[in-house]
């Protein structure tokens, strides 16, 4: 192939030049380019290597069927692997290297793997490396893990950067009546038709010009340019480097918007890619055909193209792709393309496969009829091929010519990927030779070539009548086809006594020996097809070869095409980088970020923070060079002497109102809630369904028909979505309203002996919460000093004296204020998760990790709490047989043996001769005891303390603390009478 | 992504939504036998078809829906407020013209 620029012509920008960088070699382009046409410029041919026998691969098309010129683009941090050349805009600076080569494309060591080919078919590495015949040797993970590294080296495309993406990305919304796809002929007019109709339009293009097919003519341009005046005039929203990848339900439909891939310098507060979910009423796809090339041996080398590819490189881009051309073509289309080349100074000879009275003809070029290529000759670029004579009954060599580029039309294919991903299966329709797009309920809508639609005034009428049935009008149907002459079907032609190396998948590497292979290996479905072989798996989804591999298929099978079907597609159409995916929740933005009314408040005070669901809570406040480990012991310890604060905000609060709350409270939980008195809390406990536990907290009750129902932090969206279903779907007879206020309140936790004082301090004069004023599970409103109205709960979770205050959320911070100090005098603490685990681990006082969803209310040594005088909310499952066995896993404390040691949590608890297997129990949280002056833990063990009181158990950790000999004991580990809570 | 047209929003992602489950069970009196629970509970029809689920517009309004889907295809057939008062209200409305 010797291609040069010509010195007028096309759409490219002589006065702006461009340069870059390919592997390390500064050439030159001009704006307008793609990098493929500025390298095929500059004489650059060998531009990639194939995935599996490192065969030189160049240009073989001029847009998104691209399968040889796959490069990398971009360098450091922004290295992006497997660019199509024929799709990436050149720009000033930008760097391309070659890919899947060492220690480059033109001299590739890896080049090895084609002396071998001949045991790389298809299934070779799973037939081999999966264990070696006769005994199936290596088979099992571990030698396979092994090959599988060098396997993974040696084939494949190229390789991302590690580092983090420096570049940002955006999602966008956007709505429609009717979303166009592709603005060639067809796609501009049915824009141009629709907007017109009053219709709201938003039309996509993947290339960086409108136009389409009119951009590789320059007869057509008057016609463009006052289409496209027309379409902007309308008030067409357009979106040019924009790939519609997906379609979905309910005309939604997935586009990529490249924003920055083409400038040198983009502005940074740009995104450089931005992922659109649309919402279109009507879809009309536009989405063009592409053409196929033909299977022949050495079909894959360099300076072997599509046939329209040609027209493209010479008529936009001013460069004409070779001096002495041959065109192998068994249809009509190319035939302009070889007026084209020979206009523009190139020797033109035509090979048409048909017979000469079935097939086109042209007064400037030769003509040869009734021959097709047999193989490309020359290495690695083509230097002449051999034809093939067609005998009625196959093909037989029939002597060799010269050229050094060989363009192939071996017909068109719709692009039918969109309609696919609906479940529109495309239909083969025999008279052209290709799938045309299957028929959907939905209102999507082909134009075009899509359609099977070849001429170009039919393509422009057809957009106008996809528009029209949108929009709800009378359209005209336009059939497919329209070639003067038929296509005659040719996509492998070999002499039968040569084996032959001929690319059906250039991407894979698949060949038309794989296909036979297949199978002659009994794989009959399509489907399995193609994942056995790979056809159409690469990134190019097989665009230029599937229909050869099918028709290859239908032919070992004895069957037709349609009988043998076609692969359904599946989005993306082209490849979507996990940035754009990603969009802006990445890093601090991965998750939403809950702050309690008092974070900042915390913050100020020593806080460590940790995460806790999307919450943010205080771990631990330590002081002066403390540990978390010593921070947490002295937090939990000056809890149980004198006093600690603790911020409980992010529990979940349900105001429960209206005539029947208590009744439905009273089927909702396990425990009695109807007779509960006006001022009085009570723990409850609510079970699922299926009877196992839901969640726990407490229910307050304000006012007769006024209730607030705290749920955990982790299960509070969980309990109010429960609440909302049983009320609309169950018992909607209930007069009751649940509404979450949770972010209502700012609630603390005072806990300890002297928690009391601490409050009564900071009351307005005359309130009294004495004992006999406010028992333990007493409720009341009260006045703190400033005239801050609280509710007050005297409720622990620590087991000590304790209450927990509310204050509306914009107190908060005057709440603690007040409240601190108070504590702080008395030498109190402020402690965080961290001890409250402690304190309740201590208690057995279970939480989310015992909780875990397969625990029945039994289980977590609760089973006396359901109430046996009602029905309620799993209370008729809770009594299956399983589920009432003694030997369930139940709820214990956890000592080691040797008070110096500690376990950890997840050690799993087992009989000292049964530490291998799932043992009898586990370990769900663990702590140091400042109370006990040891490490203690809470879990469950099959049949719960009775079984196991006395006897040895281990708790096995192998990969982190390894085996420690505890004792299992009852999970109230202090203060088991509970004297100090009533205190 | 499928849509649903929520009778108080309009229609909407289904991000928006969560699934409920299946919306054609009766679930017994809290006092039934613990074999009726068993039944409502456990035992699933895997319908190819349109079958009746029930959708909360958690994201939205909060509404629990009754929808009528084709698991096959998506499509969806109807939707109505699981609380027959609130379609009862809603029917009226509409009756209304308002």
């Amino acid at each position: 192939m010797t291609a040069r620029r010509l010195e007028s012509g096309g759409r490219i920008d002589r006065n702006q030049k461009v340069t870059f960088d390919w592997d390390g070699k500064a050439l030159s382009g001009f704006a307008g380019d793609t990098l493929a046409s500025a390298l095929m410029a500059n004489g650059e041919t060998v531009l990639g290597r194939s995935f599996k026998y490192h065969r030189p691969r160049g240009i073989m098309s001029a847009g998104v069927e691209e399968s040889g010129a796959i490069v990398t683009v971009g360098k450091d941090t922004r290295r992006e692997p497997n660019v199509k050349a024929t799709m990436q805009e050149l720009y000033d600076g930008l760097t391309a290297t070659g890919q899947n080569a060492w220690p480059n494309v033109r001299f590739d060591l890896g080049a090895v793997n084609g002396l071998f080919s001949r045991f790389f078919a298809a299934g070779f590495y799973y037939k081999t490396f999966m264990g070696l015949p006769p005994f199936e040797w290596g088979s099992g993970t571990g030698l396979w893990m092994q090959y599988e590294k060098l396997i993974r080296r040696a084939a494949g495309m190229g390789t991302a950067s590690r580092a983090p993406d420096p570049d940002h990305y955006d999602h966008a919304h956007g709505f429609c009546d009717v979303l166009v796809v592709g603005a060639g002929p067809a796609g501009l007019n049915a824009a141009l038709t629709a907007a017109e109709a009053g219709r709201d339009v938003l039309l996509v293009e993947q290339d960086f010009e409108l136009g389409g097919d009119y951009l590789n003519d320059p007869a057509a341009e008057p016609k463009r340019a006052e289409l496209v005046t027309a379409v902007r005039n309308a008030g067409v929203h357009i979106l040019t480097r924009t790939t519609a990848f997906g379609l979905y339900d309910d005309g939604t439909a997935g586009l990529l918007e490249k924003v920055t891939d083409h400038l040198r310098n983009p502005d940074p507060s740009l995104p450089r890619q931005r992922f659109w979910t649309v919402r279109a009423g009507a879809t009309i796809l536009a989405t063009g055909a592409l053409e196929r090339s033909i299977a022949f041996e050495n079909n894959d080398r360099p300076g072997v193209m599509t046939a329209a590819a040609a027209r493209v490189y010479l008529n936009r881009y001013g460069v004409l792709p070779g001096t002495r051309i041959l065109i192998a073509t068994n249809n009509d289309s190319a035939y302009g393309t070889a007026v084209d080349l020979e206009a523009a100074g190139a020797q033109v000879t035509v090979i048409d496969s048909r017979a000469e009275q079935n097939a086109g003809t042209s007064e400037r070029v030769s003509i040869q009829y009734g021959l097709a290529p047999l193989e490309a000759l020359g290495r690695p670029n083509i230097t002449g091929v051999e034809l093939a004579a067609d005998t009625g009954n196959g093909w037989k060599p029939a002597g060799k010519q010269g050229c050094d580029l060989l363009l192939i039309s071996g017909g068109w294919s719709p692009v039918v990927n969109l309609s696919s991903h609906r479940g529109a299966k495309p239909a083969w329709n025999a008279e052209q030779a290709c799938f045309l797009p299957g028929q959907t309920k939905e209102p999507i809508f082909h134009a075009g070539s899509a359609a099977g639609i070849w001429p170009r005034e039919a393509c422009e009428t057809s957009g106008v009548a996809a528009a029209q049935r949108a929009t709800g009008e009378a359209f005209q149907t336009i059939a497919p086809g329209g070639w003067a002459r038929t296509i005659k079907p040719v996509y492998e032609v070999r002499a039968s006594d040569r084996v032959s190396k001929a690319f059906v998948d250039f991407q894979h590497d698949v060949t038309g020996d794989d296909i036979r292979l297949a199978h002659q290996e009994g794989f009959v479905s399509v489907e399995h097809l193609k994942r056995y072989t790979t056809l159409g798996m690469a990134t190019d989804q097989g665009r230029m070869g599937n229909v050869i591999g099918l028709a290859l298929m239908a032919d070992a099978l004895g069957k037709d095409i349609p009988d043998v079907g076609t692969t359904r597609f599946r989005p993306p159409y082209t490849p979507v980088a996990i940035g754009a995916l990603a969009g802006r929740n990445v890093a601090g933005h991965f998750k939403a970020l809950r702050r309690t009314p008092l974070h900042d408040w915390n913050l100020r005070h020593g806080a460590t923070m940790t995460e806790a669901g999307l919450w943010h809570r205080p771990w631990y406040f330590a002081q002066d060079g403390e540990t978390i480990d010593e921070a947490y012991v002295r937090e939990a310890a000056t809890v149980r002497e004198t006093v600690g604060i603790c911020d409980v905000s992010s529990l979940g609060k349900i105001a429960v109102q209206g005539p029947d709350a208590a009744e439905f409270l009273n089927r909702v939980y396990s425990n009695g809630f109807a007779k509960l008195p006006v001022g009085k809390a009570r723990y409850g406990i609510m079970l699922r369904d299926d009877g196992m536990v839901m969640d726990d907290g407490t229910t307050w009750r304000l006012g007769e028909t006024d209730f607030l129902t705290t749920t955990t932090t982790a299960h509070a969206g969980k309990v109010m979505v429960w609440f909302e279903e049983l009320l609309q779907t169950r018992w909607p007879d209930l007069k009751v309203h649940v509404s979450s206020v949770s972010d209502h309140w700012a609630g603390v936790s005072i806990a300890g002996p002297k928690s009391r004082e601490a409050i009564s301090a900071i009351l307005q004069d005359g309130t009294d919460i004495s004992n006999e004023a406010l028992p333990f599970m007493g409720v009341a409103g009260v006045t703190l000093k400033g005239n801050i109205h609280a509710l007050i709960a005297r409720i622990s979770f620590s087991g000590e004296r304790a209450y927990e205050l509310y204050v509306p959320a914009g107190f908060g911070e005057a709440m603690m204020d007040l409240l601190w100090p108070s504590a702080k005098a008395l030498g109190g603490c402020l402690y965080g998760m961290e001890a409250l685990g402690t304190l309740r681990i201590e208690k057995g006082h279970v939480t989310g990790a015992e909780l875990d969803g397969r625990v029945t209310i039994d289980d977590a040594g609760l089973g006396k709490m359901a109430s046996t005088k009602k029905a309620f909310i799993g209370s008729a499952l809770r009594q299956r047989p399983e589920l009432l066995r003694q030997d369930r896993p139940q709820l214990i404390g956890i000592f080691p043996k040797d008070k110096s040691q500690r376990f950890k949590g997840g050690s799993i608890l087992c009989a000292p001769d049964g530490t291998s297997g799932f043992g009898d129990g586990w370990i769900t949280a663990v702590t140091h005891s400042p109370a006990l002056g040891h490490w203690i833990g809470i879990g469950y063990i099959s049949g719960g303390v009775e079984a196991w009181r006395g006897l040895p158990v281990i708790a096995s950790d192998p990969t982190r603390s390894g085996d420690v000999e505890v004792e299992i004991v009852s999970p109230h580990m202090v203060d088991p009478e509970g004297v100090r809570v009533h205190g | 992504m499928i849509r649903i047209n929520c009778p108080f929003c309009g229609p909407r992602d289904h991000s928006e939504f969560t699934y409920g489950g299946d919306g054609s069970i009766v679930y017994p009196e809290l006092e039934a036998p613990r074999e009726a629970w068993h039944d409502a509970v456990f035992l699933r029809e895997n319908i190819c078809g349109v079958q009746l689920e029930t959708w909360q517009h958690v994201h939205g309004c909060r509404i629990w829906l009754t929808i009528e889907r084709d698991t096959l295809t998506h499509e969806i057939h109807s939707v109505r407020p699981a609380h027959p008062g609130i379609a009862a209200a809603l029917h009226s409305k509409e009756g209304a013209g308002t």
